[in-house]
């Protein structure tokens, strides 16, 4: 039986752009479930819309990832087993009710809008650049999904119930937001901007009348590729065509 | 041919091609042509995405291959650079013009994107009232919002600032 997955050779570059694509392309992916069940209108376009833009910022990466690996963007995201895929647990998580995949969305986009943005400054020059066009579409996401979490937080009874439970269900994932991904001089550790981070969320929490939780334990495992059961379950509708036909074009 | 001329025949080509979902401005106008490169007599047509995501750039790049053949241009390729981050502040007085024409009322100065929340007054592109209000921050493409005026009462796009 031959295999059609491929193994990679994780330098510290490739090993962060692997990470930070697979956090895209899973929380993109996530988001594009949504598409054509979201509670109104304007949300299902809003959440396609984040969704392509999370897309478009994993492919450039696996471009990049790709350049020293000699695989190609598509090779990178339907080839690779579960236990190469570097992304956070928090992002593969299912999608859940709309408050889950919102309070989700604000979590993460609090910190990825600060990283990119500091990684505007990177020493290595086509992350730089990459982040200087994702900087500007993360700022857009997080407020999109800051704005959200205040609507339900503020809002009904049942939808306040539900956005408590959501933060209660991510809390233990979000130490791993703050997990260093390399050591490398061209990244930034996320941790420095956990303080930032922490004021950021508590102020939204607070306009939006809901208890930030105090977890007993952090969940963790993404980065080094133990994943949650939830994973293998993505990646196998994601990746069945280019596993049952590799290389299939149309 | 000396590579000058050959330069100026495809900058004039490939300046027209438009963005296919605003046919009103040409990727001159948006800022996404950012240069064309010309070596020995090849041609090299370099552009800029919008977005990260911006389904757009196939098919923009395939018109641009095809006003270059049109053009008798053969010896020609289209290269894409992220650096320097495309923003709406490279929008050219035309493009916003042509914008606004069509309905769409242009991106405001990129400056005062920073604010997590807060929007800044945008005057509507049918009767130019202040009074407006944002409906949806994500539009029907990644480049626009969608608005409304609470004067003349019509919604309107609006192209955002990034």
């Amino acid at each position: 039986m031959t295999t059609t997955s491929i193994v990679i050779v994780e330098t510290p570059l490739v090993r962060l752009a692997l990470a930070r694509a697979d956090d895209a392309l899973i929380l993109g992916h996530r988001l594009s479930e949504w598409c054509g069940h979201a509670p109104m209108l304007e949300e299902d376009l809003a959440l396609a819309n984040i969704a392509l833009d999370l897309i478009g910022q994993a492919r450039t990466l696996y471009t990049l990832a790709g350049e020293a690996t000699g695989h190609d963007e598509d090779e990178l995201a339907y080839r690779r087993d579960e236990r190469a895929y570097r992304n956070l647990l928090l992002v593969e998580l299912p999608k859940g009710d709309f408050a889950f995949s919102i309070v989700r969305q604000f979590l993460y986009s609090a910190l990825i809008d600060a990283w990119w943005r500091a990684m505007t400054e990177s020493a290595e020059p086509r992350l730089a650049a990459i982040a200087a066009k994702a900087e500007k579409e993360s700022a857009y996401h997080l407020r999109h999904a800051a704005e959200w979490v205040i609507r339900l937080g503020d809002g009904t009874p049942e939808s306040h119930a539900r956005a408590q439970a959501a933060l209660d269900r991510l809390w233990p994932y979000v130490d791993e937001l703050f997990e260093s991904v390399t050591d490398a001089a061209f990244d930034v550790p996320p941790a420095c901007l956990r303080a930032d981070w922490d004021i950021q969320v508590d102020s939204v929490l607070s306009t939006a009348t809901l208890t930030r939780p105090t977890a007993h334990w952090s969940q963790t495992g993404g980065r080094s590729g133990k994943h949650t059961e939830h994973l293998g379950h993505l990646l196998s509708e994601m990746q069945y065509l280019q596993r049952v036909h590799p290389g299939a074009t149309w | 041919m000396v590579s000058g001329d050959l330069r100026a025949r495809a900058w004039q080509a490939v300046a027209s091609v438009c963005d296919p979902e605003i046919p009103v401005l040409s990727i001159e106008d948006l800022g996404m042509l950012r240069d064309v490169r010309v070596t020995g007599g090849a041609v090299e047509v370099v552009i800029t995405p919008t977005y990260s995501g911006c389904p757009a750039m196939s098919m923009i790049t395939l018109e641009i291959e095809t006003a270059l053949r049109a053009a008798g241009i053969v010896d020609a390729r289209v290269t894409t650079t992220l650096s320097p981050a495309w923003t709406t502040d490279w929008m050219t007085a035309e493009g916003r013009r042509k914008l606004l024409e069509y309905g769409i009322a242009p991106p405001p100065p990129a400056s005062s994107r920073r604010a997590l929340f807060g929007e800044t007054a945008i005057a509507c592109p049918r009767c130019a009232s202040a009074d407006t209000e944002q409906l949806a921050e994500f539009g029907s493409t990644s480049c626009k919002a969608l608005w409304r005026c609470r004067t003349c009462r019509e919604p309107f796009d609006l192209f955002k600032c990034h």
